[in-house]
């Protein structure tokens, strides 16, 4: 059979794994396609190719597609979130000087309580801090946000500032930045490179946040349902493939290689298998779930996970919050996935919405097979976010 | 008389920022700026408050830019971006000559496209100059590896340097691969063999 090649554009991250995998390991060929992988340098790069229709498919951060039907930031194309690629997998990290100021008040970097870390950075940081983040609309930001919002940290001047993750280290190292919020392997770069200490994952602060999206233009993807199966499918065994522990050392490999993230093959291990060095010193923490591509569900794109990125968006720039989320229900396709994946024997939940951070533990839900597990899903604050009252 | 424009390009290779400087110049005099360290670009552009910022799109830095473009940014104004405005032909033609502007808002394009298409076949002709000269080192490299080769197989066969790269010749017709290919291989081979 002859594949259909399918454009995608992609930031080079340990998140892109799907994609990367789908091809390199046959999972796009079963299903006839050829993806296009193609290497942006920038997300607005991304957005752009993939709204001006350069490529018909990317991997992008989950709140672009809602940041822009929202109507903020330059672009405005419709685009749909047809699956979720990944689930956590951020990393916040300080400077070499923060790290140090930390250790003197004697803080132990358990690399998992944000409430402690959060009191501790403002302890000593009464001045303020400026973070760096790769993007203007990031859940990378969010997270930073709601880490302030529930700890000393308001208490303190704080400015959040887009630095390219390729150039977060050397940022820090510059001073440009005191402390950032990161995807692997830039995290990990900047402690190879004795730049900085990581201080929490970003699941320490949600415990299931949506991070990138499988995006296409909602115009290719109601115009090319064919294609747009063949895609969702072979996405989806490439998640599977992934979260097979077996599979850890061949995709460590392939992923580090130089035609796609161009770092050690360890420092990649350390993203899919969560176990972090979290400073130069080579202490280790070992994270659950640290980067999630499967399991709990974890590619499902939840109408709700739509609906709570708008609402903390509209909250933020002034928009009418019950119009916002209006407009941004139909951002993230379950019904698209949903009909794409039935007949795989791909389990999904019975319901498109959920209550975001009511789980603090794993828990069985109806399923379209049965019962699914969810993993937990809690802000460490407790919040809990329902689509249905706000 | 317009009034002069103030812009800033943001270019680390200081013979692309000169090309681009002087092609802005002859569209009128503009005040224009050019940064070169990527350290602190957001505050560095904010300080000229310019008119337009010209940035090569494939460059990461684009995400910073596009923060300033955001209302809350360090312009402390609303600033548009020129490639999603009404221009919508526009906005494709910036994207694929790899080029992208961002523009204050409220000014006007007529004034501006002058400045942009200037800027555009610039950008364009300096990249065809990287490509070329890509080519040319590429060429460099691969003669090196054929001489390498060469040398091995006039050692191997005791031929002469001629009748050598007949042989890889040969061999390259025969696997259907180019002479560098052959010669790449052989060297690699024979590093193994040492």
């Amino acid at each position: 059979m002859k594949s259909v090649s399918v454009s995608v554009a992609y930031m080079p991250l340990v998140d892109a794994a799907p994609l990367i995998v789908a091809q390199e390991m046959g999972f796009a060929e079963a299903e006839g396609l050829a993806l296009d992988l193609i290497p942006a340098p920038s997300w607005s790069s991304v957005r752009d190719m993939l709204a001006f229709g350069r490529v018909d498919v990317a991997h992008l951060l989950s709140v672009v597609p809602v940041a822009m039907a929202l109507g903020l930031g330059g672009v405005s194309t419709a685009l749909s979130a047809v699956s979720v690629l990944s689930v956590n997998g951020n990393a916040i990290g300080v400077s070499r000087a923060l790290e140090a100021n930390l250790r003197d008040i004697g803080y132990l970097f358990d690399f998992e309580d944000a409430h402690g870390a959060g009191a501790a950075l403002a302890t000593v940081a009464p001045q303020g801090l400026t973070i760096g983040v790769p993007f203007p609309f990031s859940m990378h930001i969010e997270l930073i946000e709601i880490w302030r919002e529930a700890t000393p940290l308001r208490g303190i001047p704080l400015k959040i500032r887009t630095v390219p993750p390729p150039m977060m280290a050397q940022a820090l190292a510059e001073g440009e930045i005191d402390a950032f919020c990161v995807g692997e392997p830039w995290g990990s770069m900047a402690v190879e490179g004795h730049v900085g200490a990581l201080l929490l994952p970003g699941r320490a602060i949600w415990n299931f946040a949506p991070e990138k999206v499988l995006a296409t233009r909602a115009e290719w993807a109601e115009t090319e349902p064919h294609l747009l199966g063949r895609l969702i499918r072979s996405v989806w065994r490439a998640s599977r493939w992934l979260a097979d522990p077996a599979s850890r050392t061949a995709a460590a490999e392939l992923l580090g290689r130089p035609q796609w993230l161009d770092v050690p093959s360890e420092i990649v291990d350390r993203a899919l298998t969560g176990k972090l060095a979290i400073s130069p010193g080579g202490e280790l923490r070992d994270v659950p779930a640290f980067l999630e591509f499967h399991n709990s569900a974890a590619t499902f794109p939840w109408r709700s996970q739509g609906k709570w990125i708008a609402h903390r968006l509209a909250l933020r720039s002034g928009l009418d919050v019950p119009a916002a989320m209006i407009r941004a229900a139909d951002v993230f396709r379950s019904d698209q996935y949903r009909f794409a994946l039935d007949g795989t024997g791909a389990d999904m939940p019975g319901a498109s919405e959920k209550v975001e951070g009511s789980l603090s533990s794993p828990m069985a839900v109806g399923s379209t097979r049965g019962e699914i597990v969810l993993g937990p899903d809690a802000f460490f604050d407790g919040r809990i976010f329902d689509p249905f009252e706000v | 008389m317009r009034t002069a424009l103030t812009i800033v390009v943001v270019e680390e290779d200081r013979d692309r920022a000169i090309a681009i400087v002087d092609a802005l110049k002859d569209e009128g005099e503009n005040d224009v700026h050019v940064i070169g360290n990527m350290t602190g670009l957001a505050r560095r552009i904010a300080a000229y408050s310019p008119d337009i910022v010209l940035i090569d799109i494939d460059h990461p830095t684009r995400d910073v830019i596009e923060e300033l473009t955001l209302a809350s940014g360090p312009l402390e104004r609303p600033v548009a971006m020129f490639v999603s405005g009404a221009a919508g032909g526009l906005a494709r033609a910036a994207v694929e000559a790899g080029v992208t502007a961002y523009v204050v808002d409220g000014l006007h394009p007529d004034r501006l496209k002058p400045v942009i298409d200037a800027a555009i076949a610039r950008f364009q002709i300096m990249r065809q100059m990287r490509t070329e000269l890509d080519e040319t080192r590429r060429a460099l490299e691969e003669r090196k590896v054929i001489d390498r080769a060469k040398g091995l197989v006039m050692k191997a066969r005791q031929v002469d340097e001629e009748e050598a790269y007949a042989i890889l010749r040969r061999a390259a017709m025969d696997q259907g691969m180019r002479v560098a290919e052959v010669a790449q291989s052989l060297v690699t081979t024979a590093g193994l063999l040492r």
